[in-house]
This record gives structure tokens, C-alpha cells and sequence, in this order.
């Protein structure tokens, strides 16, 4: 009580942190203080020694971590709890949406999906509206979202089709560059024009947005009705994610003696037996002791519903566990530069992937009965230990050998995966090449696709943005309006993000090989 | 300046046929590129140039190394780009000189074009320009596109910056906008030899006559990687280049599509 009492007085005593800063953090304090779900004492030590994680999400979940409201439904049938009726135009729509997201609740308390806004949007866009018009509003929208939720991990998706909007919302993304809101491209190669794609890589060049994402490889794991939300989670529309629990490969390896052999039979069912236990625990009592889905208003309205629901089952520090397992067998290998510990690696993600497919997991018929696994890319307190199956910050190889040892695993992980490319700035002047890649990649099994550009103010944390401004601003004491700047800063700190390797996609003329 | 055309430098009779041949001798390749033409493309570097440019930044590439350590077959060639070929828009073959390999270029775009996983891929050449007509027009039925590098319109300073004359240059240039298979001509500038304003204004004029929409890349001349000289090469200042570019982009009649780097 006395540590509660502490902490609690340095939060309100904290002379940087906004107002809403310290009120969202005073109520992760208190629900610490509540009894933690119940657990084995196996599970207890594995999270308490962090060789699983329960993402300091609280002891007593209250609300699904990741929530995706039908928002086209919403705008059809409006919403009974807030008193909103249908919208009719463009502007009511604008205002139904900014009203509807300081309701929607998540881990963070602010929305981690704001819709696939060119299809919410589509039936108010009419043809007498002008393009110029349309920027207008849009851009209004824009800055209010920014302002209201201030929120890096507040996501919204696009495509695959083109349309009038999407072209205007990556207009306004580029004449504002602001952090929020995430935006995700959904990209299908027979139906998104590469048109769309390079008007998008010319944003990513800007301000680092979109994320690109394999639409049929995401269509065949969720159905048509998904999106990718907060740090490229891919989830169903109408649901989300109840918890993410997530397991330390690396924390797994250095409990290992033996060979490659037991570790994949033994001590690595084990962990992911503690994991699934501690993800259990969790969902049970967010949906049956707190009752969420029995009571929120998303739920009793029809915009979300349990069954479209399931959990997320997060691995990281893949890259340490293969070379750790390489050694024990007394040979040499670096994850990422070497063929055999790059295929150790794919049989370690397939061993889980097939130990979570075997277990089933209460509530999660979103997923079938079972957790989506998924490549959870970091946050801000990870020490020496690389995010989700990324090849080591600053050890990554040539473009080519990145997406080709990264690719294999893209298909296990339904509710997604990250591997983040710098590219220099050179291919600014040749877009055309980035669509390239992006095609490419996702013609050899990529799912998830992001690159930045090394010279941008923008960069991507664990899949959020951040302006580098801001992060400065929280290192220097000066306070910053957005939550996610915070974790950003402790997350450059502990992965030095910035450190990236560029990958040299210009001809390299002074020493061809 | 008409460009007449005068006998091969080496390498290549003029007149003769110019047939595929299976081994070329190859500096070195990279699977992506964006600064070699359209898109992402895999780059090969072949080894052995015609000129000897003051402002070479591979200079390594220069010597006509025929030995073992550079040959490769086209099959050779051909397994990197199949790896990388999803994520391709084509091929680029640069150098040194691509077209003193005019038989093993041949060769390897023919072999692109036949191969039904490979046959999209563009096969471009990045060039200075300096070879017979009948390369080109041998290479024509494979060839998406060449890019030139002109280091300068006057013959005398062109000879003073490579070695040779630049007649063959202008032909080619001529030559490929003829074929409709001039992608981009390259600028090298380099400050006090080759960015007289009233040379500027010619070789726009020049370049107009020929095609008045031109794609046209103005490179300042950077020192890493090139050879110490006397007197020191100078880079163009930031001022000088987008001097040259505006000089560029006023020629009269002209609408040249200008890249600045």
C-alpha cells in the first residue's frame, strides 16, 4: 500500500505529464492493486522472471485490449447510448465519427481503429462535392483527430480499391505530417493500381505513413471484414482482441540445456503451455468476471460481438533464441545472415505456431477457437532483446536477404508481423521502385510491409509513429501532448531505433560486388 | 556538331555482325537499384571501359580485366536476377562500358526475353555512349531502353575529361531517340571544366533539336571514389548545379523533364 501510495503521489506531483497523462495512469495504479487473475505458481514465476509478459496490461482487465467497431454499421444504424442518429452528409458524418471515437474505449483508452474510412466514408462523398472541398473537411478531421486522440497507436486502413477519398486523406497526410492517426493500405495486386501504391510510398516519404498490407493473404486468415489497427495488429472488423500475452524466445533459450531437438519438444511447449495459461486467465476474467462484452455499449448495440473476438498469443527475441540455440550445438550462426540458423528460425516459429493451433483458448471464436499468433514488435522497457522475428537493429543484411529470411514466417502470424526497411533517400526520386518492392514482397508470402525513410522526422517505434521532435521533447523534460511519445522514448533508449540499418537500394558505384 | 560517326575505339569493328557470346566479364551486380532506370532493377557492372574519365567514381572498373576472377556466364547472371526478379521492374547493365560487351549484353537480354518467368523484366543499358550504330541496332529487338551519359557537347573538352572524342556519343543519342529507345541523357557536371553558361545553352539547343521532352539527369560531379587529379576536380556548389538545371530548363522551345542531383 505504502509503494501504491508513492507512486501514486509522484504522478500527481509529475510536472510534465498532461492532466489526462496522469488520470489514465493513475487508473493502471489502481487496478494493480487489485488481485491478479489466478494462475499456477509455474505461470506466476515464468511472468514474474518476464520470460512471459502480460504487457503491464493490469490485474484486472475491464476492456478488450484491441477494438474494431463496425463503424459502417454505426453510420447506418447510429448509436442508441451516445444519441446520435444517422449521419445524412459529409459533415455529420465527421462529427458522428469524433463523437463515436472519444467513446471507443482500449488499452490505452483511446481508439486503436478509426475504420476503414473510404469505405465509412463513401456513401457521403458525392459527386458535386469537389476535390478541393473534400481536402478541406478532411483536413479539419484530420486536426481533430490528432487533438482528441492523441495517440499514435489510433489506426485507420484504406484500399484496396482506389477512390476519391483515399487520394484525399494522403493529400492531407502530407500537407499536415502529423503522428496520428496510423494508417494502414490494404494492397491486392490485381485490384489496387500501382498508382494508388506509389501516391502512398510518396507519403511514406513524407511522413512515414502508410503501413502496407497483403489484402488476400489477409482476407484468407480473417475474411473480407478485417483491419489492421494500433502496431500492425490484424484483426476482424466487429471484434478485436481480448489480451496480448506474449513469450521471450530469448528468456525460453537461456532456460534450455540440450539440443535443438528437445528444446523444440520440451522446454519450449512448456513456455508457450505458461502463456497460453496466463492468456486464459486474463480473457476469463475480462469476460467473466468484468462482464465487458455483457455490458459495454459496443457490444449491446450490435457494433461488436464476442464471437469476432480471440486473443493474441505474441512471440519476441527470436533472433537471440536461434543464435543461442545454434551455440549450444557448438556451431557458428547469426539469425538473419546465415541459411541454417534462418532455418532454425522458421522451425522454432512453426513449432509454435503449431502449439497454439493445438491449444484451445475459451471466447476466441475469431480465431477459430484459438489464439492468433502474432510477431509483437517490442515495447518501451525491452532490454537486449530484439522485437518479434526482426533480425537484430543495425545487424539487418541487403534488402533482398532481409525480406527473404523475414517472408517464410509472414504467413504463421494471422494477427501480424513487422519487420521495419530504412531505405535512403535516393529513392525518393524513384517511387516507382518502391512499388516494386512492395509487390514483390508480398508475391513471396509477406503480409506486413513498412519502410521509412532514414532522413525523416518520423520514425516507427515498434510500428507507431513518432516525430523525432517530440521524442526530444520528453528526454529534455519539455512534456509532449501525445501518450505514445513516452513510450517512444523509453523504446529508443532500450533498441536504438534510429540506429537502423539504411538499406543501400542506390547503385553502390564506388565498390560494385 | 553532326555527330559523324567515325571508326570504333577498340573492341568491336564497326561493320561487323555483332554475335551473342556466353561469357562476359563482370565487375559486379546489386539486386536492387533504384538509380538505374525505371523502378527497382538489378544492376550489373561490367568490367572494362573505352574511356578513361577524369571523373570515373569506379575507376577499378576502368582496366579490361578478361581473366578468370571476372568471367561469368549468362546463367550465372541469370540465377541473382531470378531471386530477385519479383521485386523487379528490369535489368540494367552498366560498367565500366556496357556496350564494349556488346555480344554478352546481347546474350543476356536475349536470355531475359526468352524466359517465361523473366520475359517483363525491362532490359536497359546505361552507356557512354561512345560505340558503333550497330550495337544499338543489333540490340534493338531486346533493348527497353538506354541511358547516356554526355559529358560534354564540346569535343575538345569532352576529350580533355575522357580521353576520347564524342562524335560516337552524339550519334547514339541521335540514334536511340530515333529508335524511340532514349530512356534519360546523363549531365556530369563539373565545376570550371564543363558548366560554361554559354556551353550550357548549346548543348540544351543540341539537345532540344533531338528530342525538345528529354529526360535529363544534371549530376554534380562528387569526389568520393574518383582518382586524385591536378589540378583537384571541383563539385559544383548547390548554386552552381541548380544554375546549370535553370540554363538547362530555359532552352527555347524545350520542355526537358530535369533531374537535379
Amino acid at each position: 500500500m505504502n509503494e501504491l501510495v508513492s507512486r501514486a503521489t509522484d504522478l500527481v506531483r509529475d510536472g510534465e505529464l498532461s492532466y489526462d497523462q496522469k488520470l489514465r495512469r493513475l487508473a493502471i495504479l489502481a487496478t494493480e492493486a487489485l488481485p491478479y487473475p489466478e494462475i499456477s505458481a509455474a505461470c506466476q514465476e515464468a511472468l514474474e522472471k518476464r520470460v512471459i509478459c502480460d504487457m503491464y496490461e493490469g490485474h484486472a482487465p475491464y476492456t478488450a485490449r484491441y477494438i474494431l467497431p463496425d463503424y459502417e454499421k454505426a453510420v447506418r444504424q447510429g448509436l442508441g447510448w451516445l444519441e446520435m442518429e444517422p449521419p445524412e452528409d459529409l459533415d455529420d458524418a465527421l462529427a458522428f465519427l469524433l463523437v463515436m471515437y472519444a467513446n471507443v474505449p482500449s488499452v490505452t483508452t483511446y481508439p486503436v481503429y478509426l475504420g476503414d474510412l473510404d469505405k465509412v466514408l463513401a456513401p457521403f462523398v458525392t459527386d458535386d462535392l469537389s476535390d478541393a472541398e473534400l481536402d478541406r473537411k478532411l483536413r479539419r478531421f484530420w486536426i481533430q483527430i490528432d487533438r482528441i486522440v492523441p495517440d499514435a497507436f489510433a489506426h485507420l486502413d484504406l484500399g484496396p480499391h482506389d477512390s476519391r477519398i483515399t487520394r484525399s486523406i494522403l493529400r492531407v497526410e502530407r500537407s499536415l505530417c502529423q503522428a496520428v492517426p496510423n494508417i494502414t493500405l490494404k494492397v491486392h495486386p490485381q485490384i489496387t493500381p500501382d498508382d494508388l501504391i506509389e501516391d502512398a510510398v510518396n507519403t511514406v516519404f513524407h511522413n512515414g505513413k502508410p503501413h502496407f498490407v497483403n489484402h488476400p493473404m489477409m482476407v484468407g486468415d480473417h475474411g473480407e471484414q478485417y483491419a489492421s489497427v494500433s502496431c500492425y495488429n490484424s484483426l476482424k472488423i466487429g471484434g478485436g482482441s481480448h489480451t496480448l500475452v506474449r513469450i521471450n524466445l530469448k528468456e525460453v533459450a537461456l532456460r534450455h540445456q540440450g539440443d535443438i531437438d528437445s528444446f523444440l519438444a520440451t522446454t519450449l511447449p512448456h513456455y508457450v503451455e505458461l502463456t497460453a495459461e496466463l492468456t486464459e486467465a486474463r480473457i476469463r476474467s475480462l469476460v467473466e468476471q468484468q462482464r465487458f462484452y455483457d455490458t459495454h455499449w459496443l457490444a449491446t448495440e450490435g457494433l461488436i460481438s464476442l464471437d469476432r473476438f480471440s486473443a493474441m498469443f505474441g512471440i519476441f527475441g527470436l533472433a537471440e533464441c536461434v543464435n543461442l540455440l545454434t551455440q549450444y550445438e557448438g556451431r557458428e550462426g547469426r539469425y538473419g545472415h546465415d541459411a541454417d540458423a534462418n532455418a532454425l528460425a522458421v522451425r522454432v516459429v512453426e513449432r509454435v505456431a503449431e502449439l497454439v493451433a493445438a491449444r484451445p483458448m475459451p471466447y476466441c471464436e475469431g480465431g477459430g477457437g484459438r489464439c492468433y499468433l502474432h510477431s509483437q514488435s517490442g515495447i518501451d522497457i525491452d532490454h537486449e532483446v530484439t522485437a518479434g522475428t526482426r533480425i537484430p537493429v543495425g545487424d539487418e543484411p541487403g534488402m533482398l536477404d532481409h525480406i527473404t529470411t523475414c517472408a517464410p514466417h509472414h504467413h504463421l502470424f494471422a494477427s501480424g508481423i513487422s519487420d521495419i526497411f530504412h531505405v535512403d533517400e535516393t529513392a525518393m526520386r524513384n517511387p516507382r521502385a518502391m512499388v516494386d518492392i512492395i509487390r514483390g514482397g508480398f508475391a513471396s508470402g509477406m503480409r506486413d510491409f513498412t519502410f521509412n525513410l532514414d532522413s525523416n522526422e518520423f520514425i516507427r517505434i515498434t510500428g507507431y509513429l513518432v516525430r523525432k521532435s517530440d521524442v526530444m521533447n520528453v528526454n529534455e523534460h519539455r512534456g509532449t501532448r501525445h501518450g505514445s511519445d513516452y513510450l517512444a522514448a523509453g523504446a529508443e533508449n532500450s533498441y536504438h531505433l534510429t540506429q537502423r540499418a539504411v538499406k543501400r537500394v542506390r547503385a553502390n558505384e564506388l565498390s560494385p560486388k | 556538331m553532326t555527330g559523324t560517326v567515325t571508326s570504333a575505339p577498340q573492341a568491336h569493328p564497326q561493320d561487323a555482325a555483332i554475335e551473342p557470346v556466353g561469357v562476359g566479364f563482370v565487375a559486379g551486380t546489386i539486386p536492387f537499384s533504384v538509380v538505374d532506370g525505371p523502378g527497382n532493377r538489378f544492376t550489373i557492372f561490367l568490367q572494362g571501359c573505352n574511356f578513361d574519365c577524369v571523373a570515373c567514381h569506379n575507376p577499378q572498373t576502368i582496366p579490361s580485366a578478361e581473366g578468370a576472377h571476372f568471367a561469368r556466364t549468362v546463367d550465372e547472371v541469370l540465377a541473382g536476377v531470378r531471386r530477385a526478379a519479383p521485386f523487379l521492374s528490369g535489368v540494367t547493365v552498366s560498367g565500366g562500358e556496357a556496350t564494349q560487351q556488346p555480344g554478352f549484353v546481347l546474350a543476356l537480354f536475349r536470355a531475359i526475353k526468352a524466359d517465361p518467368t523473366l520475359g517483363r523484366l525491362t532490359c536497359f543499358i546505361d552507356s557512354n555512349g561512345a560505340c558503333p550504330p550497330a550495337v544499338w541496332s543489333t540490340l534493338d529487338p531486346v533493348l527497353g531502353g538506354a541511358m547516356i551519359d554526355l559529358k560534354c557537347l564540346d569535343p575538345e573538352i569532352h576529350r580533355s575529361m575522357t580521353g576520347e572524342p564524342n562524335d560516337e556519343v552524339l550519334a547514339s543519342i541521335r540514334q536511340l531517340q530515333a529508335m524511340g529507345k532514349l530512356y534519360e541523357v546523363r549531365l556530369l557536371l563539373l565545376a570550371g571544366v564543363n558548366d560554361d553558361p554559354e556551353l550550357l545553352r548549346r548543348t540544351g539547343e543540341w539537345l532540344a533539336a533531338i528530342d525538345p521532352h528529354m529526360r535529363l539527369k544534371v549530376i554534380g560531379f562528387r569526389d568520393h571514389g574518383a582518382r586524385p587529379h591536378d589540378p583537384p576536380l571541383v563539385a559544383p556548389t548547390s548554386e552552381q548545379r541548380e544554375a546549370a538545371a535553370d540554363l538547362l530548363a530555359a532552352t527555347p522551345g524545350a520542355a526537358f523533364d530535369i533531374c537535379l542531383i
